[in-house]
């Protein structure tokens, strides 16, 4: 199988606060990655620099073979123009914790409105593939909705049909449940688990442990700003060798 | 008082079927004596005043509606509304690029959008426009010469008509003003709208143009409304370099027949109709961009009124 996310020692900070400290991990393609860890492990910031939507201080990252956000050039790197990072991320979807839905656009606009301006598909194309996600994730009903008409489990699937609508070779969720009523939560994850199915690969910071375990391919356990232990659900979070993740585990299970 | 009114109770409330539910009370909402005191107060001074209105014979409403539909007035409120429109659009869209090289990470850009608002928020449009007007004098002529080759050359009074100098004299001072009020929109839009559309590869312009200008739209709408009529009426300062709008065409009317107060009234009658004009157009506009929001726009009432006058008209 080939390696679909490789991030090598990553490292970043914010101002004089170090946040990632090293950063090493290796996601294989058609793997689905949990991440898991303490608030301010750096959970959020790793997810995010694997789209560049920030920059690193060191270490390298690279998503199907390409080192995000920089060029190699004499030994160095450099950081890219906006649109060559845009071309990379443009394989890459993401789904937020507080879904981020643009609120003045219907459901159905939401799913089209990169596929036309981005990836510069026909409008009744876009239209037609959007009905057809919004189908595939329950809500075909909803097409002509706007997000403040859905519930949080409705907004959040419409999002997960959004980052499907790019065709993503990953897509990144940072925490899609947090932010959701406990009888919501369901739906989501089960809407996540079939896009699963499909074997995109994709990488998931979530405190679902019951989900982690079920539908991960691996669980990576940061905290402090490394990852502190991976492997298989059924190593991770079931035998875990290191205290910490013991530690972790105790305390949300 | 309340077992009278126990038979409108729904069935289900009925006291045989839940026991010991309340009975219903008679409800008597608060009333209000202050309100119809200070209605009667406020009726009376209004009867009184439209008395003055109508037997201060200064007032001349016969020469009043004489003029009201004058050529020469009609043809002054036309060249009002040009020049308001004008100086709307050259406000607006200078103002949104201020306002966005003010938002830009790079420094000079910034710089030079705040320089550009301190001056022109800082000297009175009055001043300004007399100035371009006069420009003349600073600049005889404009000039464009290459290795001994003049390719054009116009004297700066061709350029600086009175039209022109009022559109700069008040354009600009209101781009500075707007931009301020765009700023504020954008920065109003959750920043979670900017990271969606990055993380979907849209480019910064895109994300203004789809994302985040719609939605500070909403912000930027009710204050526009303000800049609009305020615009509308200080249009009347280019009286002072002679453009014949309104102020200016009854002034000169005025000047010959010495019937000043009558026709300052026919001018202040067409500004009111005009800026009433304006509002409706910012409640059409305030719903079109409340999309997918859930507080409705309440029509403001002179808005009702107008839309009603103006759908009776469709309608006959
Ligand atoms: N933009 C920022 N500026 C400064 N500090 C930041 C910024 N974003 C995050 N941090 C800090 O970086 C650390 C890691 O944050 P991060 O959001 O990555 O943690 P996390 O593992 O996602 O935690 P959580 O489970 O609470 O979401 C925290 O201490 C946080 O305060
Ligand atoms: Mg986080």
């Amino acid at each position: 199988m080939t390696v679909m996310v490789s991030a090598d020692r990553i490292r970043k900070s914010y101002g004089r606060l170090p946040v990632l400290n090293g950063v090493s991990l290796e996601i294989k393609a058609g793997e689905v990655c949990c991440l898991l860890g303490p608030s301010g492990a750096g959970k959020s910031t790793f997810l995010r620099c694997v789209n560049h939507l920030e920059s690193v201080d060191g270490g390298q990252l690279i998503v199907d073979g390409e080192i995000i956000g920089y060029r190699e050039r004499a030994g160095k790197l450099f950081e890219m123009r906006g649109q060559d990072i845009a071309r990379q991320r443009a394989s890459i979807g993401m789904v937020f914790q507080h879904f981020n839905l643009y609120p003045h656009m219907t459901a159905e606009q939401n799913v089209s409105l990169a596929q036309v301006a981005v990836h510069k598909k026909g409008k009744a194309e876009a239209r037609f593939r959007s009905r057809e996600l919004l189908e595939r994730v329950g809500l075909g009903s909803k097409a002509g909705k706007y997000p403040r008409q859905l519930s949080g489990g409705e907004q959040q699937r419409v999002a997960i049909a959004r980052a499907l609508a790019i065709s993503p070779k990953l897509i990144l969720f940072d925490e899609p449940t947090s932010a959701l009523d406990p009888e919501l939560v369901g739906e989501v994850l089960e809407t996540i688990r079939a896009v699963a199915a499909e074997g995109i690969t994709m990488m998931v910071v979530t405190h679902e442990i019951g989900f982690a375990r079920e539908v991960a391919d691996r669980v990576v356990f940061m905290d402090g700003g490394v990852v502190v232990e991976q492997g298989p659900p059924s190593q991770v979070l079931d035998a875990p060798a290191h205290p910490r993740t013991r530690a972790f585990l105790e305390r949300v299970l | 008082m309340s077992s009278e009114r126990s038979t409108d109770l729904a069935p289900q409330m009925k006291p045989g079927n839940i026991a010991a539910l309340p009975e219903t009370r008679r409800v008597v909402a608060l009333r209000h004596p202050g309100r119809w005191a200070s209605a009667v107060v406020v009726i009376g001074f209004l009867l009184w005043f439209a008395n003055v209105l109508v037997t201060t014979e200064a007032f001349e409403w016969d020469v009043v509606s004489s003029y009201l539909f004058n050529p020469l007035v009609l043809n002054g409120v036309l060249q009002t509304l040009e020049m308001t429109a004008i100086v709307l659009v050259i406000g607006m869209v200078a103002g949104t690029i201020i306002a966005i090289m003010r938002l830009s990470p790079n420094v000079v850009l910034h710089s030079v959008a705040h320089f550009y608002q301190w001056f022109f928020r800082g000297t009175p449009p009055l001043v300004q426009l007399i100035f371009w007007f006069n420009l003349a004098s600073v600049f005889p002529r404009f000039e464009l010469t290459l290795f001994d080759h003049t390719f054009f050359s116009i004297s700066t009074n061709t350029i600086m008509t009175p039209f022109v100098s009022a559109l700069l004299g008040l354009g600009l001072p209101l781009s500075a003003y707007y931009s301020e009020i765009v700023r504020a929109g954008i920065l109003a839009v959750d920043e979670g709208q900017w990271e969606a559309a990055s993380a979907y590869a849209l480019t910064p312009f895109q994300t203004l143009r789809h994302i985040v200008l719609p939605q500070a739209m909403r912000v930027i709408i009710p204050p526009t409304g303000n800049e609009a009529i305020g615009t509308l009426k200080f249009t009347s300062l280019a009286t002072i370099v002679s453009f014949t709008e309104l102020l200016h065409t009854v002034s000169t009317i005025y000047n010959t027949n010495f019937q000043t107060i009558p026709l300052l009234i026919v001018a202040a009658l067409w500004y009111l109709f005009l800026t009433s004009v304006l509002s409706i157009g910012q409640y059409f506009l305030e719903q079109r961009f409340a999309k997918g929001s859930k507080r409705a726009v309440k029509q403001p009432l002179i808005s009702k009124f107008w839309s009603n006058v103006l759908g009776q008209v469709k309608t006959a």
